[in-house]
């Protein structure tokens, strides 16, 4: 756990010594490791993605921009899948941010909040924590997109870009 | 052909990013995708990331960060057509599909499925 400056100054020198030797002995993280696996994963479903928008546009008429939708549902439906029968988990054990990133990682969390809290009830349980993981992705991302927008619209009116 | 190389190449190349964030820069997982998503809204404002979906097709599409330029693109788009208010209606027209998807099916998983371990 990180602890900014400002909580430092507060613990005692003991404290503070404890933080120190936690640090050296925190295992190190085979960053080059995971991100070949992140790599080698996040790639196989960005090609599956691409194989499924393929089929889309050759078999069933959809053009460029719209086999976006039934690709995405696709992957969103493999992945609730295989978070139901609990193989997503281990491969995202393993993978890290390969699984994480693409929009599959958006379903898993969705899903396994959902099917995670279903003791407490399907209203408040299901309910209520389905969006507990994936709430801060939509936040952050319909809010910068409202800025951005903004931004690009009063630029476009003062007759930039 | 070519184009499941460079999907496959990219993709993984943004999944290599999202690593670093969580291995490096000790981020969570919701920290790394959310600044992902905010990363893929500025690309989309600027327009860049329309010519990466391009170029790589679902090696830009699938990873989180265009839902971010999705949100934007759809925005824009609904106020080119209805005016200032197209960006609070447009947000969601072109992410409606992925959103849709995963309330739909999160819900069936949470009827089917009980919870591992």
């Amino acid at each position: 756990m990180k602890i900014s400056n400002k909580q430092k100054k507060k613990l005692t020198p003991a404290q503070q010594q404890y933080q120190e030797f936690a640090k050296q002995r925190e295992p190190k993280r085979p960053v080059l490791k995971n991100c070949l696996k992140a790599f080698f994963v996040g790639g196989l479903i960005c090609t599956l993605g691409q194989a499924l928008q393929t089929i889309f546009i050759t078999y069933f008429g959809f053009n460029k921009v719209t086999a976006g939708n039934p690709t995405s549902a696709v992957l969103i439906m493999l992945s609730v899948l295989l978070t139901g029968l609990g193989v997503y988990d281990h491969i995202a054990q393993w993978a890290g941010a390969g699984t994480a990133i693409p929009v599959t990682g958006f379903a898993n969390t969705m899903a396994s909040a959902a099917i995670e809290h279903r003791s407490e009830g399907y209203v408040l349980g299901v309910g209520g924590n389905m969006f507990k993981l994936s709430g801060p992705v939509i936040t952050y991302g319909v809010f910068s997109a409202f800025v951005v927008s903004l931004v690009k619209i009063i630029i476009m009116k003062l007759g930039g870009m | 052909m070519e184009k499941f190389v460079w999907a496959f190449i990219v993709g993984g190349a943004i999944c290599v990013v999202g690593q670093i964030m969580m291995d490096v820069f000790r981020l969570t997982p919701a920290h790394t995708t959310s600044t992902l998503v905010v990363v893929g809204t500025i690309l989309g404002g600027l327009g860049w990331y329309e010519p990466l979906v391009e170029f790589a097709g679902a090696g830009a599409s699938v990873p989180i960060s265009s839902f971010g330029n999705a949100l934007v693109k759809g925005a824009l788009a609904e106020y080119e057509m209805s005016g200032i208010v197209g960006v609070l209606t447009g947000i969601f027209e072109v992410t409606s599909a992925g959103i849709s998807a995963a309330i739909i099916f999160a819900f069936l998983a949470s009827l089917i499925f009980k919870p591992k371990g």
